[in-house]
This record gives C-alpha cells, structure tokens and sequence, in this order.
C-alpha cells in the first residue's frame, strides 16, 4: 500500500506501523471516568466493513501519527490527516 | 547427433549446438530452444508422469501454462523440481531428469494406480483408511505421502543469490505481445515512462508463433523491429524473462525476473533471479490468452497437445511435434495449426471439426500417440495413425492479475470464455486477448487505445498497421460424449469427466466444492486450461449457465515464484541486521561470547584463559564486580530525551508514578503501564534541566515506548508543549559497578563525583577525560554502588578502553549480560522473564508506584477486579532448600505431596541464575499470593526433564537487602 | 449411507452409481429451535453436536455462500494443544482430544494426523518460556517434551543449524500435534449434520435480526425471514458485522492474514515447524505441497487479500530457517479474514440478547479449535451454561480484567 503523507507525500506503507481505530485519540480523563468508559475505549471496536479512520505511525520516517482513512474492503485511501490536528479537532486542547 | 523432428524455420540459432540430458541420455538442441522444443525436435515425447494414475505425458502447451512436462532441472544444491519444459532456455550442458516415477520414466511401477483408477475415483481417501484407528499415521498416510508429490528437493541449501529491487514508471505494460508492444510503443512515443515485461524470452508473444504478418512484414519481425525502437529510447526498459506476478495495492506490482537461469550457473556476482517490485499508478495487462483442449476418452497420451502449441513448436522452433499430426477443434483457429504444419510439409492426415459433427472418441499409444479414433457426423467411425493430435477448445483471456483483487470475470459468449470485468485493481486497463479481443488488429488497436486511454493521451490516434482482424468462430464443446475411456479435464492432478459427474452426484456442486473435492486447478499450472471445461461442464450437468457456476477466486502469483526470490538477500547470517555496541570492537578482541538479544549483539560473557565452561567465567565477573568494580556496555537500553515546558506533567501521565517532583540533578524509577493496567516497561528517567528530562527504556522495549510516547504527545495531549527524540544510537552508555566504581570513575570524570556531591540517585551533564560532554547517572541494577555514564557514541570504545587503562589499579573487569542478569536476579529486579506483558504492578511487588492522586496510562484499568486479586500472583524469590539442588526457569511450585495436575499449579520461577555469592541457585518466580508465603517451603517441579526441587520462598531481595552497598 | 473401504471397492465394481449426495438441500423452513449463523467449520460442528450430543433438533446452519467457505477451507490446517494459559489450555486440549476420535465419530476420513509440531527456540529466554509452557501443558494433561538442539537436528537435519542469524537452541514439542485435511472438516461435519436432519442451507445470507423486548425472534435472510428459539453466530471473519444487526460492537477488529501453498514435493517435512525468529511455521500436505503461514498484514481489512511486504517476510522467514527451500515454488497465496480480538483468545459467550449467543474472535487459530468450538457453543445453546473447559471465553473478561493473553500484547489484536 501507498500512504499519501500529508507532509512527505506517497510514502511506502512499510514505512508505518499500524495501531487501529482512530477512536483511540478519544481516551476519557481518569481523574473522572471510570472502569467502564475506558473498557469501552480500549477494547470496542465498530470494526467496519468499508470506511475506517485508523492510526498509522511514520516509525521510518517524519514520527507523525497519522489518521489515514481507508476502505477495509478495497484498501482505498479516501484521506489522510496528522493526528495531532484531528486530536485537536476533536477537542483534546487545552 | 540428429534432431529428427526438426524441420525448416524458426526463431533458433542453428549455427550453434547446445548439448544437454535428459534422464541421462545426451540430445542436442540450439540457442532459442525450450527444453521441451528441444527434446520434442528430438523425437522425445514423453517427459513425465501425471500425479494421481502416474500416467506418461507430454507436453501439452509451449508455455507456463504447462501441466504435464514437468522435470526436475540441474542437479545437487541446485536441483530445481517441477520445471516447466516449456519455459525452460536450454543452455548448453543442461541436465534434466524426469519426475515422480520409479524406477524409470518409461516404466513406472506407480502405474498400477492407473490400473486401479476405478478405486480411486476423486474423493475416494474421504471415505476410507479409518480403520483400525492407529494404522493412519502408520500405515495409510506414510504410504500415501510416498505416493504424492512430484519432484524433490535437494535438502541442501541454494547457493545462488537472490535480489530485490524496487521500480517506478508511468505505465507498466504487462506481455509484449502485439497488444502490450503497441501499448508501449504508444506510451514511450509519447516520452513517458514505461516498463514492458514479459515472461518469455523472446518479446513478441504470439506473433512468435504464428506466420501472421503486421503491414508487410510478417509479425514476429515487426515484433523484432518494435521491441529495437523501444529499446532505443531511454525511458522505457524492457525486461524480458519477467514475470508480473500479481497486483497489489494501490498500483504495487510483484514482478521477478529470471536473470540467470537460462545460464549453466550465475556469473559472478549476479543473482538468479530478482523480485522487483513495481509502482505504477497505470499498468495494462496485455498478458495474451491461453488455449484449453477438449475432454475426449484418452486425450491425454504424449503427442496430444494444443493446437496452438503444435504450431508454435513448428513456426516459432521448427519442430515438428510429430511426422503425422491431425487437428480437432472446435474453432476457426485450430484450423490454422492444420494450414501451417501443411505449409511446413508437415502431413496432416485428419482436421476434425465439431462443429461439423465430428470428434475424437478415442486415442491408442501407451508412451506415446500412435493412433487417433473419430466419430463423423453420421456416427462413422474411423481410425488414423497419427504421432501429433493439436486440440483446441477455444482460447482462454489471461484475466489471472486482473481478477487479483477479486473482481469475477464476466462470461462472453461470443468467444465462450471469461473476460474481465468492469472491476478490477484501480489503474489497471486490459487490451488485446487478455481483454477478450482475440484478432491480431484488435491487439494493436485495443493496445493503442489502452495506453492512450491510461496515460490521457490526446491528439490523433497513430495509424494502425494492417494486420489480420479474422472474428472467432467458436462452437463451444467442452468434452466428447462418445468413447470409454476417461477424459482429462486437469492433467496433472488426473482429474477427469467422471470425477466432476462424481462431484455433481454427491452434490459437490459449487465450484468451490467441484474444485477442492475433484482437486481440479490445485496442480502447478492452477488449472489453466482445465478449471474452465470443468465448471463448463458442472454447469451442464447442474442445467446452471456457466456464468452461474462462477468461477474460483484468482490468487497471485500469476506463475510460481522460487522461494528464494521472494525472500532476496534476508537469509542466513543476513537474515536481520546486526546491531553492535559501542564495546563490540573491544570484546571482540578479548575473545568476548556474544549473545543475540533481538537485533543486537551483546557481550554475553569474556572467558580468561583457562576457563573451560561459561559459569566459570560469568561467576568471576560477578564476584570481581561485587569485590572490585565492573562495567558493563548498556548502550542497547532505549534513551529518549524529553523536553519542554510541560515535560514533567507529560511523563507523570505516562509512568504510573510522578516525575514532575523529581528534583533537577536527580533520577527516579519509573514504571510504565499499558493502557490495560498490565506494566510496560521501566527504567530510570533523570531531570538534567527544568524542562528536560532523560528516559532510559529496556532494551527490547526501546521502539515500542517511544512509539508510544509519541501516539500519546501527538493524538492524547496535543497541547502539551513537549518534544521527543530517542537518542538510543546517540549514547554509548556503561555502567559502572561495585565498591571501586567512584574510584575508577573518578579517573576520567572532570567534575567531583564525591557521595555528598553526587549521592545515590543523582544525575547530571559532566565532562571527561578533559572536557568530553557526558552524562552520569547514579543508578544500580546490581546492587552495587553504581553509575551509568554515556558519551556521545563515537567515543564509547574509547571511553571503556580509558576507564580500564587508567582504573587498572582496581583490576577492573567487562562483565556480559549473564552476569548482569545474576546481580538483578540477587536484587529482585524485573527483567524480561517478569515483563511479560501478563503482570501488573501488584504482581511485581510495585502496586504501590501506581498512583491514583493522577491521571496516568493504565491506572484505571489497573484497577480491574481480576487485576488485583489478593490471591494473585506475587514476585518472590526462591532458593533450593538443599543449597546442590537445582532450579530451572520454567518449573511450576506445587505444593509439597501435591499431585501435578492444574488445579494444583501455584506458580513458576521466571528467571534462575547461580548466584556465586550465595553459593546456590536462586530464581524468581511469580507465586500465588506469594507475598503471603515468604519463608514456606514447597517444591518447583519441571515436568519436561522430572526435576522435582523442594524450594524455600524469599523475598525477590535475596542479596544486600538493606541497599547498604548501592549508597556505599 | 456408511463410508468403508468396503464400500469403495464395492462402488468401484458398480460403477459408482450409489454414491448419495453428502448433504440435502434443503428450502428454509419457517422457523427453528436452533439457527446457526455460519456454514464453516464451527457453525457446522455446533450444529452436529446440537443434534448429537445434545439431542437437540429442528436446527438449521445458514451460510452466505457455500458450505466450509470461510476460514475452514482457507488455513494451513495446523492442530494442537501447546497453550500456556489456564484460560485456554483446557479447551484446545478438549479439542485435540475431538480431534483424536473424529473420523470414527463421523464416519469420514478428514486425515488426522499427529506427526508432531515443535516450536524451535532461539534464545534463553525463550527456553525459560517454553518451559513454563510445556510444564503448564502436562499440568492439563497434556502432552509436551523440551528438545535439544541435537534432537531437533536428527529431526531435520536440513534446518540452519550453522549459518544462523538466530541459532537453533532447541525447542518445544507436542507429539500430538499435526494436521487435518482442512475442507474434510467441514464436509465431514456437514455430512454428519445433515444425516441427523439439520438443514444446511447454503447462499443465505443473514441480512438482519429480528429483536422484540430484547428477545430474538428470527433472522432476516437473503432467501426470507426464518424463526428461531435461539440463535447462535460463528462467523469467524465477519462477527462485527453480523453483531452490528443485533446492534453489538466487539471487542474485535478484522485483519487479513496471508498464507501459502508451494508446488506439490516428495516427502521432506514430516511434521510442523514454527520458527521461533521470524514469523514463520510450515508443513508438509500429504499431497506434497509445503503450507505455510506467517504474520498478518497488520491493518484492519475485509479484502480477503494481502500485500507483499508480509509474503515477503514469510518467505525471509523461510529462507532462514530452511534454506533448501530457495527453489522451491510458491504456487498460490490466498487471505482470510481474522476475527482479531482485544488479547488473542476467542468468544464463547451469550449476548444481552436473549437467545442470541456469540461465538467468534479466533484469531488465526480458529481450525484447531472446531470440534470443542462446536462442542461448546452447541452446550452453551442448548443448555444456557458454558462448558466448562471455555467458561474464560466470556465478553466481560475485558471489564473484570480477566483477559487471556497469550502473548503479552495487551489491547492490540494485530499483535496477537
């Protein structure tokens, strides 16, 4: 697979280490929640069959974090986004 | 020597003769020959035997495509078994033996399977061999794996070498034959650049093997002189002897190329092969078509080939594949094979036609066609003596690579075969035959288009050469009702009519099921030309159409691809890169042991002269390091700097204990958790500045952890101002142990090291040796007094070679990771036995560390009621109570009198060391409420070798517990 | 009908005009006590013990395809016991023991064949773990034995024992281990299922759930609405997305794995190989063809397709480990999708959702697991109660902190 860096452009997949859904930037303070919202943050997954917002690190590259959204039935890759601006998109700033 | 069969013509070198075997026997061919041209031109048919029946074969294509004439090539390391004839350069000096027969090819005593056919019918092993139970693995299936298989492997290993290699283009074309030549040449007038590959060694695809002529020039000239001006211009690379494989994602091609083996040996220095991988965001597929027989009663004798391939051997390599041949077929272009072998004064005695009523019921000739019987369409029979029979039931689109993301091809009924359809892998476009269009015209102009269509040309279309642009003629017959004999569908796997109306009847109707139950297609050429007559003809039997039966799923590779290939230069001592220490130089040169521990290489331990057995030596440098002073090379523990205005509060989010309280000049323990509440990892960090801080890691958890640093900094906490950067390579780092190691430091450190101005625990940017920048650390895992110093990598070799020189009062010793694991294991440090990714904080006696006053990584779920089970496991130490007695890392504690079953299970020691301080083994071990049991006696039992130790348990503290020595 | 060798002779003399068809197929009835989501391996071994051991009836299996078109008929058909955990040991010792008896039990060769499996050590540590493990295999009863490199040279004495990267140092056996003739499973099970009266209904496809007041009603189908008691889904490979009907999210994610048959060879491989270097394990077929396996491609796909970094690190792998193999021809690569759960152990379990019971997240070590799989779930539907060798698998041993992690990875299926 070819990843399209937002930064370094087309970049061999090999290149990156996966992790999985990017609903894994959305982790709950754990100074107020509880067992049960960081069982559900870290062990459920919508797992679609088509669209999926994923993590993908930059190890042999830039060390960006990346949100790569890819079809997981036809590996398309629709877009691609430093995670940092989507974890601060989704509020996770100060 | 002669060649009887050759006759006048074709694309080989008569000038010169290459001398080669088979079987021993000595024939001789020329330069532009395949094995199997070359040893039909010498009147040799037979060249192998089919899987299932051991029935003599021979060739039945000129191509990849090739199920029967299967041999195994060279011979001792090289040996290379199941190789294709028909794909196979003769060079001179080739040896070939044939395959799966024994004793000889000629007279195979397997054979009686053939005889037996009416008891191995497909299937038949399903519902036998069950009784007694016992005599499957003794019996049954040892004679059946003797039975299978066809050729075989050497045992020794390869001694040729293999690359990889990775190429871009603008447009890969895949096959040069008339489509993917006018793609390219198209493409590369254009000035883009392009790849053209294909598998043969020659370009030019069928044009080799026809006498079609393009303008006016006959075609496998125009071939010549397209393949000479696309040689010409510098963007476009030809590779012959290149076959794409399969097609990957997102425009990522698999392709290998054959560099040497139409060579005795590789030249120096070159591989055998490469695999090349191919990005190209358009590629098309020209990759031809290929013809399938029809499935009569008998039809698989050698001299029964394609009609296609017969004319091939006669046009392209002047042999004649027999001196009578006759023709059955079901289209107009089987009718070209008879035109040709006349024109070659080849005498064609029958061309049988079914769509004028006529077919084949029958052949004789055990090793070889001797005699064809056929059925006119009045139902007279008649028999001709023949030594050639060229069958074709139509012509199959090679739609392998285009269907490699799982697009079904779609049925066209005016060829009767499987084109492909309006999916396939994104950038990938289909011209010529593989497209379904199967004239000469239509390959040029479909692949003119293809590349005008991939690459966006505009402007005119270039005039197209005169080429012949006859439509297909086909009336499909997929098998010959008439006649008694069975009728092969898959040859080499010996699957025939009976075994698909077999499947039909027991409701293997799915051509899933047809295939995997009759094991049609599952042979070496992944049924080329059988799987579509065998679908052809469950449709029939099911009264489904074809295109309702479907076909099975296309999976690269296109043709088989050598192992080696796929694996390059990755294997022995190369299998991974080395890492060496700062000290690999040194301990090399003291005759150092090195031990792999992941990709490193660390000094494990360094004999002195006269030791003969490694505890000897590991016990010397632990007791000299504990006596005196030693150091060790722990440059491979993982070290990131971090810093920034909030690095305090980001490290107290990601060790479970606080780090923004550390004092500047100071160091601490961390422990780190996973987000499950399991530990991670550990290691010291030290605050060298306000906002700077120095992490050291475990060596295997070096990547990791930074890895994971960077998910949280980057996606968790975006807004924290912190930055990161692993410094591992950067720092050669030794500790430096033992009640000496102030002293011997103090011989290269600049600044006072002194206990009240760098006491335990302190940390700091020094110098040494005169102003070098360096870092200390007063840290221990040994229990000692201890430091770890670095400097900036270049100079560690330099540095351990000043500190032995200048410290030699101390008598100072190197000591290998051995060592070091005994001095934790004495002090009940974890280590990678304990971080197991299975253990908690509470487990390893650390529960406290967790704090709950912050937010941290794995706190909550730390906090799972399975997590912190009071009966849990524990970290304690253990000692044999009979100090002989011995341990094994591994062994579970049962209790004593207890019976070794699971329920009984208590534990296991997790790592074990002889501690010569003590004078016994000692191990930890993970307990059942372990803690609860410091100074019970039970047993450890290893149940693999039925060493049975009764064991005192201690706490994991088992020497100095007090820490006296560390803050000496 | 009964298979025998008797009966083939028999058929060879008649022309094979008896055989029967091996299974019915049967139109779907309205409704049924039993619906088993899934025609592959596990969803037609819990349908044979529903109706056999459990003598339980009016049951039908319901495949989207054809029948053992799922991960059964795409596997390098590995079987074993060699597990560390508690959690686990039990049940796939459960299963090997199935696997022991099977042909008998079903009257249908599926090859099982116990030419051992080893798994080759590299490192002192990895010896430590694998003695922990074997100790812990023989404490349930199972059986194991710790080789020496000298062993495991006489073994195989064409391995890399001299020109390593990561030296042989020994390695961990299990005698038992070995191999079965992968889609035989499947149509063995079918075979079995369908002389007991369960109806095997194939290209139908579950398109919903019926669901009142938290009850399950029935399934919605590509071939119409079929009734149903109890529902149980064992659709290995596609769980998210038939539990999404039900509105359930898992604790799992779908990955490709990769695997691969090399042209057919004479004998060379008696038994399975697992390098414990590089990801790596191989065996022999008995039609010659070296199957073998490596690591997933590592990211979330539904492809049934993988990439070629990871062939080629398999194949590194192979060059290795046994460097003879470089001529050898790789014939055909095929993926399947893995259902990759949160620690690398599978689901037996009921659902918040009365009379619907999950089964799923194999990893890739689903094949081995069929027979006490089918066992289990069918004990779990029939009488609302884990089996007691698969009572670990539940769906809350995430929130209880109970996980069954194998390999130490934590909450990171494509690790596993």
């Amino acid at each position: 697979m070819i990843i399209p860096h937002p930064i370094l452009g087309p970049r061999d997949a090999q290149e990156f280490v996966y992790l999985g859904d990017a609903s894994l930037i959305d982790r709950p303070d754990g100074m107020t929640a509880g067992i049960e919202e960081f069982h559900d943050y870290l062990y459920q997954r919508t797992n679609p069959a088509g669209e999926h917002q994923e993590l993908w690190y930059h190890e042999q590259g830039d060390r960006s974090w990346l949100v790569v959204t890819r079809n997981t039935v036809t590996h398309e890759i629709l877009k691609v986004e430093l995670a940092r601006d989507v974890a601060r998109a989704r509020g996770r700033t100060k | 020597m002669t060649q009887p069969n050759r006759i006048a013509g074709g694309q080989i070198d008569r000038t010169r003769t290459l001398r080669f075997t088979f079987d021993g026997i000595p024939y001789t061919g020329h330069p532009g020959d395949t094995l199997a041209s070359a040893l039909l031109a010498n009147g040799v048919r037979l060249m192998g035997r089919s899987f299932k029946y051991h029935r003599p074969r021979g060739p039945i294509s000129a191509g990849s495509e090739e199920p029967n004439a299967l041999v195994e090539l060279r011979s001792g390391a090289r040996q290379e078994p199941n190789t294709r004839a028909t794909v196979a350069e003769l060079f001179d000096g080739l040896e070939a033996k044939s395959q799966n027969r024994w004793p000889s090819l000629r007279l195979d005593a397997m054979a009686i399977n053939d005889r037996l056919n009416a008891f191995f019918t497909a299937g038949f092993y399903y519902k036998t061999f069950m009784w007694p139970r016992s005599f499957w693995e003794r019996v049954y299936e040892p004679m059946i794996r003797r039975a299978a298989g066809l050729g075989s492997v050497s045992r020794e290993e390869d001694p040729d070498a293999y690359d990889k290699g990775f190429l871009h283009c603008d447009l890969l074309v895949i096959g040069a034959g008339p489509a993917g030549l006018m793609a390219a040449l198209t493409a590369g007038r254009a000035g883009r650049r392009v790849i053209l590959a294909d598998e043969d060694f020659r370009m030019g695809g069928r044009l080799n093997a026809e006498t079609f002529a393009i303008g006016n020039t006959a075609g496998a000239d125009w071939a010549a002189a397209t393949v000479a001006e696309l040689a010409s211009m510098p963007h476009v690379r030809l590779m012959t002897r290149t076959a794409v494989i399969g097609a990957f994602d997102h425009g990522i091609y698999g392709a290998v190329e054959r560099v040497s083996d139409h060579l005795a040996v590789p030249p120096p220095g070159k591989p055998r092969q490469i695999l090349w991988r191919i990005y190209s965001q358009r590629a098309i597929l020209a990759g031809g078509a290929t013809e399938r027989p029809i499935a009569f009663a008998n039809n698989d004798r050698p001299g029964i080939m394609l009609a296609g391939a017969l004319r091939a051997y006669a046009n392209r390599w002047g042999v004649a594949a027999g001196q009578r041949v006759a023709v059955f077929t079901n289209n107009d272009d089987g009718l070209r094979t008879a035109a040709d072998l006349k024109a070659k004064g080849v005498e064609v005695v029958a061309v049988i036609d079914s769509r004028k009523g006529e077919v084949v019921i029958d052949t004789r000739g055990r090793l070889g066609l001797k005699a064809i019987t056929i059925r006119d369409g009045a139902g007279r029979t008649r028999s001709f003596s023949v030594e050639a029979l060229g069958v074709s039931g139509g012509w199959n689109p090679n739609v392998n690579i285009h269907s490699h993301h799982r697009a079904r091809p779609v049925w066209d009924a005016a060829i009767a075969a499987f084109v492909p359809g309006p999916e396939g892998p994104p950038g990938l476009l289909v011209a010529g035959a593989a497209a379904g269009v199967l004239s000469t015209h239509g390959a040029l102009r479909t692949g003119c288009d293809a590349a005008r269509a991939a690459l966006d040309l505009t402007g005119a279309a270039p005039d197209l050469p005169q080429a012949e642009d006859a439509p297909v003629r086909i009336s499909p017959l997929w098998h010959v009702d008439h006649g008694r004999g069975r009728a092969w569908i898959d040859q080499q796997n010996d699957v025939t009519v009976k075994d698909v109306k077999l499947a039909k009847q027991e409701n293997f109707t799915s051509v899933e099921h047809l295939k995997r139950y009759t094991t049609l297609g599952m042979a070496t050429d992944q049924g080329k030309t059988g799987n579509v007559i065998g679908l052809a003809i469950m449709a029939e039997l099911t009264g489904r159409s074809i295109p309702e039966t479907g076909t099975t799923i296309y999976r690269p590779p296109y043709t088989p691809v050598a192992l080696g290939t796929l694996a390059g230069r990755s294997r022995g001592k190369e299998f991974k890169p080395y890492r060496l220490t700062p000290s690999h130089y040194w301990a090399q040169e003291q005759g150092a042991v090195f031990v792999e521990v992941g990709m490193w290489l660390r000094t494990q331990w360094i004999p002195k002269a006269g030791e003969t057995e490694w505890r000897q030596s590991v016990d010397r440098e632990v007791l000299a390091t504990r006596k005196s002073v030693g150091i060790c090379d722990v440059t491979t523990l993982g070290k990131i700097d971090i810093q920034g205005t909030d690095a305090g509060a980001f490290l107290d989010r990601v060790y479970a204990n606080t780090f923004s309280t550390l004092p500047v000049g100071k160091c601490r323990y961390g422990l780190m958790l996973r987000e499950d509440g399991i530990v991670f990892d550990d290691g010291t960090t030290a605050r060298l500045g306000e906002h700077e801080y120095v992490m050291t890691t475990t060596t295997a958890n070096a990547v990791a952890v930074f890895r994971h640093l960077e998910f949280c900094r980057q996606c968790l906490w975006p807004e924290m101002d912190v930055q990161l950067i692993s410094t591992t390579e950067a720092w050669a780092q030794f500790s430096v142990a033992g009640p000496n190691a102030r002293k011997l430091l103090e011989k290269v450190v600049d600044q006072d090291i002194s206990d009240a101005a760098f006491p335990y625990m302190a940390a700091g940017n020094i110098t040494v040796c005169g102003g070098l920048r360096a870092r200390l650390f007063r840290i221990s895992f040994s229990g000692e007094l201890a430091y770890e110093i670095a400097v900036p990598t270049r100079y560690g070799d330099a540095l351990l070679r000043e500190m032995l020189a200048r410290g030699a009062e101390f008598d100072p010793i190197v000591y290998g990771t051995e060592a070091l694991g005994v001095m934790r294991v004495e002090k009940g440090h974890v280590a990678g036995g304990e971080l197991n990714g299975q253990s908690t904080a509470l487990n390893m006696g650390l529960g406290r560390m967790v704090s709950k006053k912050k937010d941290s990584i794995g706190m909550v779920l730390s906090q799972r009621e399975g997590l912190t089970d009071p009966e849990g496991y524990r970290l304690v130490g253990v000692k044999p109570v009979d100090r002989n007695g011995k341990l094994t890392a591994g062994s579970h504690f049962l209790e004593k009198g207890a019976a070794p079953v699971a329920a009984n299970d208590l534990g296991w020691l997790t790592s074990k060391v002889y501690s010569p301080h003590l004078g016994h083994d000692i191990a930890l071990g993970y307990l059942k409420a372990g803690d609860r049991r410091i100074g019970q006696r039970m047993r450890a039992v290893n149940l693999l070798s039925g060493q049975d130790t009764e064991v005192e348990i201690l706490s994991p503290h088992m020497f100095d517990p007090e820490g006296e020595r560390l803050r000496g | 009908m009964r298979y025998s060798g008797f009966r083939v002779i028999a058929e060879a003399l008649t022309g094979h005009r008896g055989w029967k068809p091996v299974w019915r197929d049967p139109a779907p009835q309205a409704e049924y006590d039993y619906v088993i989501v899934g025609g592959g391996g596990h969803g037609l071994a819990t349908a044979y013990y529903l109706a056999k051991e459990f003598r339980q009836s009016r049951i039908a299996v319901l495949e989207k395809g054809w029948l053992g078109g799922g991960n059964v008929g795409r596997n390098t058909t590995i079987i074993r016991s060699n597990y560390l955990l508690d959690g686990n040991e039990p049940f796939y010792e459960f299963s090997l023991k199935l696997w022991e008896g099977l042909e008998q039990e079903l009257n249908y060769n599926a090859m099982v064949s116990q030419r051992g499996i080893i798994n080759l050590i590299h490192t002192d540590a990895q010896r430590d773990a694998f003695t922990r493990r074997g100790n812990a295999m023989i404490l349930h009863g199972a059986d194991a034995r710790l080789l020496s490199r000298d062993e495991v040279r006489r073994m195989y004495p064409w391995l890399n024992f001299d020109n390593a990267r990561f030296p042989i140092k020994g390695a961990l056996m299990q005698p038992r281990g070995g191999t079965v003739r992968h889609d035989a499973v499947a149509w063995g099970y079918a075979r079995a299922a369908d002389q007991r009266g369960v109806d095997l209904i194939q290209n139908c496809e579950v398109t919903g759930m019926r669901i009142e007041q938290g009850r399950i009603r029935g399934v919605e189908t590509t071939r119409g609405f079929i009734g149903a008691r109890k529902v149980g889904v064992a659709v290995a490979g596609s769980s998210s997305k038939v539990m999404a009907h039900a509105g359930m999210r898992l604790p799992i994610e779908s990955h490709v794995l990769q695997a691969f048959v090399t042209e057919g060879l004479k004998p060379f491989i008696d038994g399975v190989i697992t390098f414990g270097a590089g990801h790596f394990y191989i065996s022999q077929s008995d039609k010659g063809g070296l199957v073998f396996g490596g690591d997933i491609d590592g990211y979330n796909s539904y492809a049934q397709r993988g990439n070629l970094p990871v062939i080629e690190d398999v194949a590194e792998g192979g060059m290795a480990l046994m460097p003879a193999i470089g001529r050898v021809r790789l014939l055909r690569i095929w993926g399947g999708i893995m259902d990759m759960s949160m620690d690398g152990s599978p689901i037996i379990d009921r659902t918040p959702i009365e009379g619907l019971y999950f089964n799923g997240g194999w990893c890739y070590g689903g094949f081995k697991a069929t027979p006490a799989s089918g066992w289990c779930f069918a004990h779990l539907l029939a009488r609302d109660e884990p089996h007691p060798t698969a009572r670990a698998y539940r769906f809350d041993r995430f929130l209880k902190g109970l996980m069954i992690d194998e390999k130490g990875q934590g909450a990171t299926p494509n690790l596993h």
